[in-house]
């Protein structure tokens, strides 16, 4: 790590600890002067946002969890209380149950900007299957967190998806026993489901910490899908980046703070608000909107087994994928014919989404059938033949290129060299 | 420890050359083997203490009193936390369910396979395919297309004796073990 300025920090008890354990020299490396390539939208601030989520979730989390009983004769009215009783418990409870879907936005946007930019591709392979693994410890640790108010979707949502399993054979109902601690859906069910929802967040947060060394090693993606080539194509994190960055997050917020304190079961499910009862299913399930185009995907294929896997491979396909496209272009914009397929991709989840919150039958059906069928020809047949068969526009020959005209100077205060780290 | 392997000691046993690196090996692999067992047999009381509990599984059967059941009336038992469909068919009911070509089922049983007593239909009412409840107990329920059960998840539709007949749903509702103790009492479990 030949840095070009290694720090300098005046604060003598700074330097002290500096120089016995290194995390300012480690924090000034990483977030001050690391070189962001100068190019980057505000796309690349969805990474920040769910990050900041996670910080919002763990924190409004811990405290909701001292006021939170998990047993099934009370959790329902403990929640409750929180929302009549305790201190500002309304605030933590929709800041927390909200910000579930805000975790969600921010991490499928930051996904589809990955897809359209090519952020998948060589050398970010890892970066991106950690972030699947991410985004599989998410969707359990939001499943789990949706049956703790223990009412009517919490219950049926809880026993439709540990039914998932049951799908195997052989193994499959042992499985689902074993899951429940029980028969049924019911009180040690509740109580795993409560210590697990506590754990998965820090396994979350570990995942998100391999996930930013990753990408410090490579350094980010940017629109035009290129390398960065010298100190002329990037600037330091700290100021452009954190500025840009903190700019994008106070308007998520703001966004945020409107389901809030406007709409704040907007999100939710009414049914929810009806204590749980194993003797009565409510007319129609459905899960939070975050799973709803896996949900569709789960009831389009007619077969128990056969539904199972195509709604995981559904997210297996997507570890793959860095694989599957057989491009060596990185960014849409050189990519004329799969730029407009991506589009195509986005509708279709939309599709998918909106197929999974209506009743599995008639028209619906045949729609989540057809979005299920292009989801996979997407990626398994469309993205390797593409790749072969496009002929990507010409690149630029680097990122400052297209707009200094040759050459460009450093940018100021540009001092770190991009890629030493590599 | 039931088998312990002995080291090249002092004793002079040690071969040179290639059988002491194959003697090495040997360990090698004899103590990871060890290992894994130990790490095994120390995993297992973690999982298996999700299982069912003693108290769970000691859930006692219970007695069902029939006589208030009507022809065409049903009535909703909870046995080990699950919903038991008890329904009192009327002879056209059973003849339906009778009259149906076996090799048309996706989960073949006959229909005296699936009673004891045909006016008696006694099933879990847990819908095989991701386990909601099926309508079709009330009057005011929707039965589905073969006047069984319908289940609003995910459209699966039974029949007049449990079985599947259309619909994502694999197998038919579960019978449960149960025995009449006398005309007009069951007994569940």
């Amino acid at each position: 790590m030949a840095q070009a300025h290694a720090p300098q920090f005046k604060n003598p008890v700074v330097k002290w600890i500096d120089s016995r354990l290194p995390i300012f020299t480690m924090l000034d490396h990483e977030y001050n002067q690391y070189p962001m390539p100068r190019n980057v939208n505000y796309l690349w601030a969805f990474g920040a946002i769910a990050g900041i989520m996670l910080v919002i979730m763990i924190a409004t989390g811990l405290v909701l969890a001292m006021q939170y009983a998990a047993h099934t004769t009370i959790a329902f009215d403990s929640v409750e209380r929180i929302m009549r009783d305790v201190n500002y418990g309304w605030l933590l409870r929709y800041v927390h149950a909200n910000g579930a879907s805000m975790f969600f936005i921010a991490v499928y946007i930051h996904m589809f900007r990955g897809l359209y930019y090519g952020s998948y591709k060589a050398p970010r392979e890892i970066l991106w299957i950690l972030g699947v693994f991410i985004l599989l410890a998410m969707m359990a640790t939001a499943f789990m967190g949706y049956v703790l108010p223990w009412g009517q979707m919490s219950f049926w949502g809880a026993t439709v998806i540990t039914n998932l399993f049951s799908a195997f054979p052989l193994v499959g109902d042992p499985i689902v026993t074993w899951l429940w601690g029980g028969f049924s859906v019911d009180n040690p069910t509740l109580n795993r489901f409560f210590a697990l929802h506590f754990l998965l967040p820090f396994v979350l947060l570990g995942l998100v910490v391999l996930h930013t060394a990753a990408l410090h090693v490579s350094g980010s993606n940017n629109p035009l899908g290129i390398d960065a080539k010298g100190p002329q194509d990037t600037v330091p994190f700290n100021p452009y980046v954190t500025v840009k960055d903190g700019f994008a997050v106070v308007v998520f917020l703001i966004f945020y703070a409107g389901f809030v304190f406007f709409a704040p079961n907007y999100l939710g499910h009414p049914d929810n608000y009806i204590p749980a009862n194993p003797l009565v299913t409510p007319a129609h399930i459905v899960p939070e909107w975050y799973f709803l185009p896996f949900y569709a995907i789960l009831r389009a294929i007619p077969d128990k087994l056969g539904g199972v896997l195509a709604m995981f491979g559904a997210i297996a396909v997507l570890a793959a994928l860095p694989w599957l496209d057989t491009s060596k272009v990185r960014s849409c914009k050189f990519r004329p014919i799969y730029r407009q397929f991506f589009w195509i991709l986005a509708i279709d989840a939309l599709v998918l989404g909106y197929a999974g919150a209506m009743p599995a039958e008639g028209v619906w059906l045949l729609v989540a059938r057809i979005g299920t069928a292009y989801y996979f020809f997407h990626f398994l047949i469309l993205l390797p033949l593409l790749g072969k068969l496009e002929r990507p526009l010409p690149l630029p020959a680097s990122i400052c290129e297209p707009v200094l005209k040759g050459g460009g100077r450093v940018a100021a205060g540009a001092h770190a060299k991009p890629m030493e780290k590599a | 420890m039931a088998q312990t392997t002995h080291p090249p000691g002092t004793g002079g046993h040690a071969a040179p050359g290639g059988e002491g690196a194959s003697r090495r090996d040997f360990l090698y692999l004899a103590t990871g083997a060890v290992g894994a067992v130990g790490v095994a047999s120390a995993v297992w009381p973690f999982i298996d203490s999700m299982n069912p509990a003693a108290d769970t599984l000691a859930l006692a059967s219970i007695d069902v009193d029939l006589a208030p059941v009507q022809e065409g009336q049903a009535i909703t038992v909870t046995w080990r936390g699950k919903p038991v469909f008890v329904r009192h068919r009327t002879a056209k009911e059973i003849e339906e369910a009778r009259t149906v070509n076996l090799g048309d089922l996706r989960d073949p049983a006959a229909d005296d396979a699936r009673v004891k007593k045909p006016e008696w239909l006694i099933v879990v009412g847990i819908c095989t395919h991701l386990g909601c409840v099926p309508l079709g107990q009330k009057p005011t329920d929707p039965r589905g297309e073969f006047d069984g059960w319908f289940c609003p998840c995910h459209g699966s539709h039974y029949d007049t004796a449990g079985r599947i007949r259309k619909g994502p749903a694999p197998a038919n509702l579960v019978v449960p073990q149960y025995a009449f103790t006398s005309d007009t009492a069951v007994r569940l479990g």
